[in-house]
């Protein structure tokens, strides 16, 4: 099972099978949201913060 | 082709791409938080504009219609769901039974209007989502704190929309439409009266039938709409629409009622034409 780095606590989170680009995984050390950027090479960023009008 | 455009990928994306890839629809999944619109891209593709930001997601719904393209759902839909007031204007034109509310423009309308509607009241930011800013007030003197607080909000917050608080034993109902047929509803319990599944509400299944189901067809008559999620709450005299929704998350509410939403979402995509009126 593949795993990428937390850029916040360091981490070590394990993508979820079928992972995808865009997708957003938590760390469970941390609590930090991360969005999967990059599939090759494996990476990360900080997910951006929920929006006023983000939702249904 | 299906192209499904989104700015953060939830599990509802991925199962209806997993559909659409399932039932043989030819589909694209795009990110499109970095890209420039406005080039060219082929007639018969329907656009499911899933971005996670309304704002986003209407800007990319009225784009893509002026460029003749068909998109789901369609930007007038996306309008009318995402702001309450307007949501409210189109049910109450079509004579469908809501929740008593009032509209007012001031702290000291924003009192008056609870203080019409009677305790406990619920006050709701126009636009926003997931029980996010919804406000039940017990009393004046939690309405006025929560007034104040909403004057110093920003200018979406200046719009006050007070509802009657409707008492549900625990439980609402979220039910779906697509194309126009009402496929399945969900009950929502919670020890909270706020009982959307995204704050941990429990779901399980909804018979849609009788009078559930004509009035979610008189939803979708007054609203128009591809995929539309309709929040009600049932009461001795009937069902009440509290809102209706454009973006839905349904990923609780597939296996509760056992019916595939995703598929049922592609499906309906997969047959539309171009530049079909809502």
């Amino acid at each position: 099972m593949a795993q990428v780095t937390c850029v916040v606590c360091e981490g070590q989170v394990t993508l979820p099978e079928g992972a995808m680009e865009g997708e957003i995984l938590l760390c469970a050390d941390c609590g930090t949201e991360l969005e999967l950027v990059s599939l090759d090479p494996l990476t990360v960023e900080e997910a951006p913060q929920v929006q006023e009008d983000w939702g249904e | 082709m299906l192209r499904i455009l989104f700015t953060r990928l939830r599990q509802e994306e991925k199962l209806l791409v997993e559909a659409a890839r399932r039932l043989d629809i030819e589909v694209s999944l795009e990110d499109v938080k970095d890209r420039v619109w406005g080039g060219s891209a082929p007639e018969e593709d329907v656009f499911l504009c899933r971005c996670i930001g309304h704002g986003q997601n209407l800007a990319l719904a009225r784009h893509l219609e002026g460029r003749g393209r068909r998109v789901v759902n369609p930007a007038a839909v996306m309008e009318l769901c995402g702001d309450k007031l307007a949501t409210t204007a189109a049910l109450e034109a079509a004579s469908i039974p809501q929740p008593a509310y009032r509209l007012a423009l001031s702290e000291e309308g924003a009192l008056a209007a609870v203080e019409e509607i009677g305790y406990p009241a619920v006050l709701k930011p126009v636009t926003g989502s997931w029980g996010r800013l919804l406000a039940k007030v017990n009393d004046r003197e939690a309405a006025e704190a929560v007034v104040e607080h909403k004057s110093h909000l920003g200018a979406h917050h200046q719009i006050f929309y007070v509802q009657q608080y409707i008492e549900k034993s625990g439980s609402d109902v979220r039910a779906f439409i697509v194309g126009g047929e009402p496929i399945c509803a969900i009950r929502r319990e919670s020890g909270h009266w706020i009982t959307n599944t995204a704050r941990g509400g429990k779901a399980c299944a909804q018979p849609v039938e009788g009078e559930l189901d004509a009035v979610l067809r008189r939803v979708h008559r007054a609203i128009g709409g591809d995929f539309l999620a309709v929040d009600l709450f049932g009461t001795d005299g009937g069902w009440l629409v509290n809102e209706v929704n454009d973006g839905a998350e349904f990923r609780n509410s597939i296996a509760p009622t056992g019916v595939d939403i995703p598929a049922a979402v592609v499906r309906h995509c997969a047959g539309l034409g171009r530049l079909r009126s809502r």
